[in-house]
């Protein structure tokens, strides 16, 4: 309130900075006049060509681990049927399953199972949550490539993300404090983590008054945790396999300290040997019809499921 | 015309009179709504605040809630304390705000006392500028390359800390302090400095003794502005401050902030559980803050204002 006059002065003392700012709108506007002219021009001739007769358009909304497999698989299926349009958001899988429950999305995206909790607070307001596993995931760890630990057992990570041990040569690499990154409580990711590594679920040490400990930096997004890993020796952090890229390094895996060590990939996730891999769901509304019947028919089939190799990810058993 | 007497000789005839006074009574009313829908909005926001936010009393009371420690959204049972994310606030708030006040006060003194009239017309336009950048791109910013700085310069394990947050937030609030303040600075009148020149002061002596002092109330709205944007400011903070968990120890330390928790959890909250609740609580404690921080400011102002009556 109290600085209203002094922005009306600022205002009138640079009229100079008005007529640029006019120049640069004009600019702009010419330019959008432009591109909506091209843009306009193209469909018409694509329209022609396909014999599709699906339309209508629906919202994706979800875990960030399943976005990047989705989102191709959007493009393909809208490249496919132009009249379809599908919108993919990756928030978490948490937001997409309060979003199927508000009903503000029709596919939900998720890392981990719907809860006993969420079906009854979901069946509350009316919706019936129908579950499609579409792809599975070996959930990585991963450190930089110039960390000297190479593997670890749950047990070992669960101390780690509890905040028990806080220095890496205690798992025998170098005396250094271990930075320890996880994603927020958004993520599907983190409640699966929470759940089979950090309470150690179907081991025999398991505990579920286990809590991530206080140190641990929750990150808005996978992206950044990845980023985070590369640009910092002493940090650690788990991602889908579809993240992992060459400037990190991913742990080998122990169930127990007895048990072989396993590096987390397609045939290790396959074979079943992999231990902390999971499956990727897609929740709908009661069973789905129409033309989202179309869209997840065509990631479960032949091509759709190259996709998820592509990504990273590894395709439904048959 | 509003009592009704004519007031000119040629008085407009009576039908042209009532259906002018009907147009003015029209023309009053939407001025009047419009000029009340602010403070609906307002009444608004406070009442689903309330609705929403308190009921989490019912099972974490306002103490524990308040200085509780554990922030377990989603374990069984849960459990809300929020001590660490107002401590996050306070200082991340506070260390923004003393780098942002001496740095910025200084720019506009410079601007408007000190610099040629080219410079600071040019340099002006270019930090109201800085002001329009969206605060994603400051977290960008934040991420690549103040981040890393601040890792090696303090020696850190990582860079997201509660001081590289509160670096990106002075520099966010920078532009509205050099910006106000510095329209503080020009409207000093000219025969105050003239004064102060003639009693053979130098330039400095009549920035620091005159200029500032009287200039001091529209300053100080510039840093409560200032203020306000640091308290409120949530993606960039969202993006480097680090989001642990844990009550903060030092500045150096990740920390989460009370936006940044609202932000990141309300997404996968179901509307009316328990976490909605514990969420909209925290955003009312935020409220109340920045309410508290603008009547401080209303007040400090007012003194001000009284000091320089003439």
């Amino acid at each position: 309130m109290f600085y209203k006059n002094s922005m009306y002065s600022a205002m009138k003392k640079s009229q100079g900075k008005w007529s640029i700012l006019t120049l640069l709108l004009l600019a702009l506007l010419l330019v959008t006049a432009g591109c909506g002219g091209a843009s306009k021009a193209t469909p018409e001739p694509t329209a022609t060509v396909t014999e599709s007769v699906l339309s209508g358009s629906f919202k994706i909304i979800g875990s960030n681990t399943v976005t990047p497999l989705s989102s191709v698989w959007a493009e393909n299926f809208m490249k496919m049927h132009p009249k379809v349009s599908i919108a993919v958001s990756g928030p978490g899988t948490g937001v997409g399953i309060a979003s199927l429950i508000d009903g503000t999305t029709d596919i939900c995206q998720a890392s981990r199972l719907i809860t006993a909790k969420e079906i009854e607070q979901a069946q509350a307001k009316g919706v019936n949550p129908y579950e499609i596993q579409i792809a599975s995931d070996a959930l990585s760890v991963i450190v930089h490539p110039s960390n000297p630990v190479s593997e670890l057992t749950i047990e070992q990570l669960s101390a780690i993300y509890t905040g028990k041990i806080t220095n890496w040569k205690e798992v025998g690499g170098n005396d250094a404090a271990i930075v320890v990154l996880s994603r927020d409580t958004n993520s599907g990711t983190h409640a699966f983590f929470k759940e089979h590594v950090v309470q150690m679920q179907g081991l025999p040490t398991a505990d579920k008054g286990l809590e991530y400990g206080g140190k641990v930096l929750m990150l808005p997004s996978t992206e950044e945790g990845v980023s985070q890993v590369a640009g910092n020796a002493n940090a650690i952090f788990y991602a889908g396999l579809g993240y992992v890229n060459d400037k990190v390094k991913t742990i080998a895996i122990k169930k127990t300290a007895t048990d072989p060590a396993v590096k987390p990939s397609v045939a290790t996730t396959l074979d079943g040997t992999y231990p902390i891999a999971r499956p990727l769901l897609f929740y709908t509304n009661g069973a789905p019809t129409g033309v989202i019947k179309a869209f997840i028919d065509y990631c479960l089939s032949e091509e759709g499921q190259k996709v998820v190799l592509e990504a990273g990810f590894i395709p439904v058993g048959k | 015309m509003l009592t009704g007497q004519p007031v000119s000789i040629t008085a407009p005839p009576p039908e042209l009179r009532r259906r002018l006074r009907f147009g003015e009574k029209l023309i009053e009313s939407v001025i009047f709504i419009a000029g009340i829908l602010a403070i609906i909005v307002l009444l608004g926001i406070i009442v689903i605040l309330l609705k929403d936010g308190l009921p989490i009393f019912a099972h974490t009371s306002p103490w524990q809630f308040l200085f509780g420690t554990k922030w377990y959204p989603i374990s069984d049972p849960p459990s809300f304390g929020i001590a660490p994310f107002m401590v996050s606030t306070l200082m991340i708030t506070l260390i923004a705000t003393a780098i942002a006040v001496p740095v910025g006060v200084a720019c506009a003194a410079y601007l408007s006392e000190v610099a040629p009239r080219k410079v600071s017309e040019t340099a002006k336009p270019i930090i109201e500028i800085l002001a329009g950048i969206p605060s994603v791109m400051m977290g960008f910013v934040g991420l690549a390359l103040l981040s890393p700085l601040v890792q090696s310069a303090f020696r850190l394990n990582t860079g997201l800390c509660g001081l590289t947050a509160a670096i990106m937030l002075s520099l966010m609030s920078l532009p509205i302090i050099v910006s106000v303040s510095e329209d503080a600075l020009h409207a000093v009148p000219r025969e105050f400095k003239e004064a102060s020149y003639a009693l053979g002061a130098t330039k400095w002596e009549t920035i620091w003794h005159v200029c500032i002092p009287s200039a001091l109330s529209g300053i100080a709205a510039a840093i409560m502005l200032g203020v306000g944007r640091a308290i409120g400011e949530t993606m960039t903070v969202l993006m480097v401050a680090g989001g642990a968990l844990a009550m903060p120890v030092s500045p150096v330390d990740p920390m989460t902030t009370m936006t940044a928790v609202i932000a990141s959890s309300i997404g996968n909250a179901i509307r009316g559980g328990l976490q909605y609740q514990a969420l909209f609580a925290v955003g009312l404690i935020l409220f109340i803050l920045t309410l508290a921080v603008n009547i401080i400011a209303e007040r400090v102002l007012e003194r001000q204002k009284r000091k320089f009556a003439r």
